[in-house]
């Protein structure tokens, strides 16, 4: 009994071994969204799932999974601890996975213990009002709310210390506010925050770019600012950048991915040069596109160090913002 | 009003590939419905990659996706009225009145009242939608923290019917339902509160994992307690067919509940789980002279399975004319149009009408569809009655388990699952319902939420919670809710003292 037993896991161990040649096309990929269906890590993993297959650099359709809650937390602190090895898997993540590890809301674990991938396509933060707001521009919301901060209650689609709160934090400490006396509105999601805008309950919305375009250009809501390096293609080509109206903001939400930190290194090179390879193809482009994220390209070695200067940032501005 | 795009999206939902898609849809609803855990949101996740992959069009897709939203919706009820498991969030009230019935051996009627009244409530949502979907959105905008308060507020309003014979142990589960809701992340202050330093804490209870322990996992347990000290289940079928006179006595109910549920499906911040309570609640307020809710009354029944029903198509209404989601399905929904590379938003039924209109028009097709398919089987659902303890109760577990694992992918919902199952099951032995802890666990954290977002935006003033006609509106029915019982009984002891004198 025990030997059979013995014999069967030795006979799987083998299997997995073969399975799995180091360096070679996963042989059953996956990927893993830290969140419920729908949501922005499911985008991402679509977007590799999706591209990867019309690319035809894997062969099997990729295997997209779900482990929701924290925001992505229980599902880094799943990959360290059950699958640090498992060069099948890559798992979602965003600039907010970086906040979120800054302000050590990813439990034990910090930006080292897995090995950062790449990333595939970004959204900028935007700072909206309602169509018929009497700002029309960045500078004219600032000075009104200098006038008056108490007038001003900004929502996002988060809690106090996410993304779109710190997005209104810097809007807060450009009009010289403190950022933790900003009248903060947290709501659930991009689509809250665009309802709660069009009727009126709030002044200003935080939110990202691809969401927001639409709505601007259905003349919904009015994006005073985009939070990029140079203007943004597309609907929102109009819209000039925070840095443009003096006000040096720059929030990129990139999108990418991470693997265990115990995946060989032949594994994680076979990703990170089937990432490289597969950017430059129209199908890419057109996947990227559609799931309304601009072009944004880090892998391998540049994104870990990215990842982690951003994780050094986040540190530094949240402990400015009072978190 | 220019309804040709409902026109046109009849002739798309009426081709044959289209119907075949929405019959499937229907069907792997329905099952999707009456397994505990998984929902709507999951049937349809799972779905959206192999429609995409076999190169449906994007209407064809949307109405896959919406037979499957409505087809569970209809299914949730099946395991709540014949094993008290709710097989989906909209279903948890259904169980109440519907359990009791399959208990006194009524569990074919209770199929077929509450597969009626599911239809109505549909078709009421369908026609609302076809009908009032762009002057709805104005509601839907208007609805701002401060309203959705007051809302809570009339909900809790209410929620005093729920009290009963025992008020103390309904305000213990009540309370018990607010304390759970306040566990995990605080969105105003960005705090983790009893979270124990767990991630998996961190997004709070899941609302499911809290439903199957308190409901299946604590019936399972007594089901064995049952057979344990020798106390013999009568499992009679009765009936496959609903009495007239039962049609006719939840006729009113089914209304009531169709435009609660439809209204509230079209707010984006709330949905099934909170219609058919607030659906229930009131009903309750309004019909229960004689104190037989909870006790098989086919009102309680009919009044929050239609509003299920409505909810579901409610919540297209901000989607479809907003861009917005009403429900964490149609989020997932307007995610399945984007891979289509079509923008969701307002703009979407003048740019692709064939899409909005094959939607709305199979959210009708849907409906019919769905009655035929629940009606004639509603002799096979009942003879789940039939299966012994010995194989029931396993399955109850084996099911639980397996859903709370497949949305969740994580042993430690499980654990919880199987904790609150066993307190849950204390709680029955001592006498509590669980239906007032759900209640508060659902609406506190709601009304939670939006008092602090509101008294975010006006600094601490509470005047703001007064302002707006809405919320004007909301207190006063609020104010009646809570009062009318009082006048009521007090008419009634007049009553009483004329007659005596």
């Amino acid at each position: 009994m025990t030997r059979t037993f013995v014999k069967t896991l030795l006979a799987a161990g083998l299997f997995a071994a073969v399975a799995s040649p180091a360096g070679a096309e996963p042989s059953k990929p996956e990927c893993l969204a830290g969140a419920k269906p729908g949501g922005g890590f499911d985008l991402t993993c679509r977007l590799a799932a999706n591209a990867l297959l019309e690319a035809k650099i894997i062969g099997k359709p990729m295997a997209v999974t779900y482990m929701e809650g924290g925001v992505g937390a229980v599902a880094y602190n799943h990959v360290i601890g059950k699958r640090g090895s498992d060069g099948n898997l890559i798992t979602a993540a965003s600039s907010g996975s970086a906040l979120l590890i800054a302000q050590g809301k990813f439990g034990q674990y910090d930006e080292t213990a897995v090995r950062w991938l790449g990333a595939l396509g970004a959204d900028y933060g935007v700072l909206v009002v309602a169509a018929d707001s009497p700002y029309k521009s960045l500078s004219e919301l600032i000075a009104a709310y200098k006038a008056s901060p108490t007038d001003f209650s900004v929502a996002g689609g988060g809690a106090v210390g996410s993304q779109d709160w710190m997005k209104g934090s810097l809007l807060a400490k450009a009009a010289g506010q403190e950022p933790k006396e900003m009248r903060y509105v947290a709501l659930e999601g991009g689509g809250a925050v665009l309802t709660a805008l069009e009727g009126g309950h709030v002044k200003v919305g935080a939110g990202d770019a691809a969401e927001m375009s639409k709505h601007h250009a259905a003349g919904k809501v009015r994006v005073l600012a985009v939070m990029a390096p140079e203007r943004l293609p597309g609907e929102l080509a109009e819209v000039p950048t925070a840095k443009e109206q003096g006000v040096d903001i720059e929030w990129p939400v990139w999108r990418g991915y991470y693997v265990g930190k115990d995946v060989s290194d032949a594994d994680y090179k076979w990703w990170a040069d089937a990432f490289t390879k597969l950017v430059a193809t129209p199908e890419f482009v057109k996947e990227r596109e559609a799931r309304g994220l601009y072009e944004y390209t880090q892998v391998g070695d540049a994104f870990d160090q990215q990842v982690k200067a951003d994780v050094a940032r986040f540190k530094i501005i949240a402990k400015e913002a009072g978190m | 009003m220019n309804l040709d795009y409902l026109w046109n999206g009849f002739t798309v939902a009426l081709t044959m590939q289209n119907l075949l898609i929405g019959l499937a849809g229907c069907f792997i609803g329905t099952l999707v419905g009456a397994l505990p855990a998984i929902g709507p949101i999951n049937g349809i996740a799972l779905l959206i990659p192999i429609a995409y992959t076999m190169g449906l069009p994007a209407e064809s897709t949307m109405i896959l996706l919406a037979a499957v939203y409505c087809g569970a919706e209809y299914g949730g009820r099946i395991s709540s009225i014949l094993l008290n498991v709710p097989g989906d969030a909209g279903a948890v009230m259904t169980a109440l009145d519907g359990n009791p019935m399959a208990r006194q051996g009524r569990a074919g009627e209770a199929l077929m009242l509450s597969g009626l009244s599911s239809f109505v409530g549909g078709v009421f949502g369908a026609v609302g939608l076809a009908l009032f979907a762009p002057l709805l959105a104005g509601l839907a905008i208007g609805f701002g923290p401060a309203e959705y308060f007051v809302l809570m507020v009339f909900a809790f309003a209410t929620l005093g019917s729920m009290v009963g014979s025992q008020p103390v142990k309904t305000l213990i589960g009540c309370t018990l339902g607010l304390m759970l809701a306040t566990v995990g992340l605080d969105a105003t202050s960005g705090a983790y509160r009893f979270t124990f330093n767990e991630p998996e804490l961190g997004d709070g209870i899941e609302f499911v994992v809290l439903v199957i322990g308190l409901f299946s996992v604590s019936e399972a347990l007594l089901i064995l307690e049952h057979q344990a000290s020798g106390v013999t289940v009568i499992r009679e079928l009765g009936r496959m067919t609903a009495r007239l006179d039962d049609i006719r006595k939840s006729i009113g109910a089914t209304l009531r509940g169709s435009v609660i549920g439809f209204i509230v499906g079209v707010l984006p911040g709330t949905g099934a789980s909170v219609s058919s309570a607030v659906s229930y609640t009131t009903e309750k307020r309004i019909s229960d002279t004689e104190g037989t809710f909870g006790k098989g009354d086919v009102r309680g029944l009919t009044a929050p399975e239609a509003a299920n029903n409505a909810t579901a198509c409610g919540a297209f209404v901000p989607m479809l004319t907003l861009g917005v989601p009403g429900s964490g399905t149609t989020a997932v929904m307007l995610g399945a149009l984007m891979l289509y590379n079509i923008q969701p938003g307002p703009m979407l039924i003048t740019e692709r009408p064939e899409v909005v209109g094959g939607l709305v028009a199979s959210l009708f097709i849907g409906n019919v569809l769905l009655l035929l398919l629940n009606l004639p089987l509603v002799n096979i659902f009942a003879r789940v009655l039939t299966v012994p303890n010995w194989l029931l109760v396993p399955g109850i577990l084996v099911l639980s388990v397996v859903g709370v694992y497949s949305t969740h992918a994580s042993v430690f919902s499980i654990l919880l699952m199987l904790g609150i199952g066993i307190i849950g099951w204390l709680l029955r032995k001592a006498g509590f319902d669980m239906a007032p802890i759900i209640l508060g666990f659902v609406l506190g954290h709601v009304m939670e939420v939006n008092l602090r977002n509101a008294l975010a935006i006006s600094g601490g003033d509470i005047s703001i919670l007064f302002q707006s006609k809405i919320s004007i509106i909301l207190w006063i029915l609020a104010g009646a809710m809570a009062v009318m019982p009082l006048i009521a009984g007090w008419r009634k002891a007049k009553r009483m003292k004329t007659a005596t004198s």
